[in-house]
């Protein structure tokens, strides 16, 4: 073992378990102040009390209130950055270049972990649910087999982010490389395109039911204007659109 | 799992619903973002509370492909999809099968629910805000009860966002939909296919948006949709 992984070590399992809890809860207080400062601040509690001192200390008072201040970054990598700052803070790294660093990892961390997760994961996730829907499984198969695969990928990813943060410390700029993390997004997006094209016509066969005549009129209408909602390139929601044509069909459609 | 019929204890009845839908939403943002507020899983709850979570199900695959429009990237502003998706799956679950206009109804109201639900995130981000503000000063010193209490604050208010938003939006629901259904004068298979219809070309459009840009994406997506076509060929 080096001297410089000799920090991370330090931090016993149970530290690193209830910092990994604290992490599920980073964005409770999130708010357009701090954004996320106060919650990094909340995960990162456990491992300051190793500080020399121990809880209520000097230097486990200082580091708290450097770690509470402003802070953006996506939920799940924001792990990456809660172990960095504990290892960070045990090595005793001088309080102004801490500061300079929590300022830097918060673009990176915030774009990679919302190309990786929001745009990525999450539709894959969600696709590959409508999927098992439009092939008839049960509620149970569904709703668990979703939430079984998102949360597989979720609770890994603040899992590693963590481990990395507390091995590499200052240095985890490098950690952020991976391949999983450069090239993730892209190969995740091509299988949520492959299984989300798939799951379209089943989810919608069986959401409608028995009847291709009227199935295959609702296709091509479907494809006709997801076009149209595609080319305006976001000036429109789709979603607000559709809310306002179901409320007028609605409407109609109690007046008739 | 014991059922709970949305329309025969009064108002005492929403109280479970309100509890999920506080719980749900909660879930969003605050704690702990594990998806269990998204809509093929929320309203599949609400309707296995309400002793039909296949009815459930339905609803919130309908829901699932809306909400497949709007991720919760950053400080964004987007729908609350946790709290709506119970609204929309207890409505549905509580109507007899095949009711005319019940699932055009319920998904209406879910995504009404879903928009308002959204605002009212914003309204607690700002509230958080103001607390935050007040205890800069403490979190200066390394308070360790701010930062906790903060923490807790925020997650309290937003359960009781989600049980008050539930509550809501169930109340107002239910009477506007019983009376939506009584004077519905449109076939019900064409009902459901114009609601689930809008809601794939949401999904259809969003995941176009999405991955178009991304290498042989295009070709994936649709060869995905001829192989679903061919799976549907298949099916019983």
């Amino acid at each position: 073992m080096t001297a410089a992984d000799a920090p991370a070590a330090r931090v016993p399992l149970g530290t690193r378990l209830h910092i990994l809890g604290r992490m599920l809860g980073i964005q409770a207080s999130w708010n357009y102040e701090v954004l996320v400062g106060t919650g990094i601040g909340f995960a990162v509690e456990p491992g300051l009390r190793l500080l020399p001192g121990g809880r209520g200390g000097a230097a486990y008072r200082a580091a708290l209130a450097r770690q509470s201040q402003y802070f953006n970054a996506h939920p799940y990598t924001a792990a990456v950055a809660v172990g960095a700052l504990v290892r960070a803070e045990l090595d005793g790294e001088a309080p102004a270049r801490i500061e300079r660093f929590r300022t830097a990892l918060c673009g990176p961390l915030g774009s990679v972990g919302d190309r990786l997760v929001w745009a990525a994961w999450l539709p894959f996730c969600s696709a590959a649910g409508l999927l098992a829907f439009g092939l008839g499984a049960p509620p149970l198969v569904t709703v668990g087999g979703f939430l079984l695969l998102y949360n597989a990928g979720h609770v890994a990813l603040r899992t590693w982010g963590l481990h990395v943060g507390l091995e590499r410390g200052l240095k985890v700029a490098s950690a952020l490389g991976h391949p999983v993390l450069r090239q993730g997004p892209q190969w995740i997006g091509q299988a949520a395109a492959l299984v989300g094209g798939a799951a379209l016509p089943l989810a919608l066969a069986r959401a409608i039911g028995p009847g291709r005549t009227l199935l295959g009129g609702v296709l091509v209408a479907v494809v006709a204007a997801a076009v149209l909602f595609a080319r305006l390139h976001g000036r429109v929601e789709a979603w607000k659109a559709a809310l306002v044509l179901l409320a007028v069909f609605a409407v109609v459609s109690i007046l008739r | 799992m014991p059922a709970f019929p949305l329309d025969a204890l009064g108002g005492f009845a929403l109280l479970p619903f309100a509890a999920l839908g506080a719980l749900l939403g909660l879930d969003v943002v605050s704690f702990p973002q594990a998806m269990l507020s998204r809509p093929l899983v929320a309203a599949t709850l609400a309707g296995a509370l309400a002793g039909r979570p296949g009815a459930g199900l339905l609803a919130g695959a309908v829901l699932e492909l809306f909400a497949l429009e709007t991720l919760p990237v950053g400080a964004s502003r987007y729908p609350e999809w946790g709290s709506a998706s119970v609204v929309g799956g207890a409505l549905y679950a509580a109507q007899p099968d095949g009711a005319a206009g019940g699932l055009v109804l319920s998904v209406l109201a879910a995504l009404v629910t879903a928009y308002v639900g959204g605002a009212s995130m914003v309204v607690l981000r700002r509230l958080n805000g103001q607390l935050a503000r007040a205890h800069l000063e403490r979190l200066a010193t390394g308070s360790n009860r701010s930062v906790v209490g903060l923490q807790l604050a925020g997650a309290a208010a937003d359960l009781l966002r989600g049980f008050m938003l539930t509550v809501v939006a169930l109340g107002a629901s239910q009477p506007l939909v019983a009376f939506g259904r009584a004077g519905w004068g449109t076939d019900t298979r064409l009902s459901r296919a114009v609601v689930v219809g809008l809601a794939a070309t949401v999904a259809g459009a969003a995941v176009w948006k999405l991955f178009h840009a991304v290498p042989r994406a295009r070709w994936l997506f649709v060869g995905g949709i001829a192989a679903g076509l061919l799976a549907m060929q298949a099916l019983p």
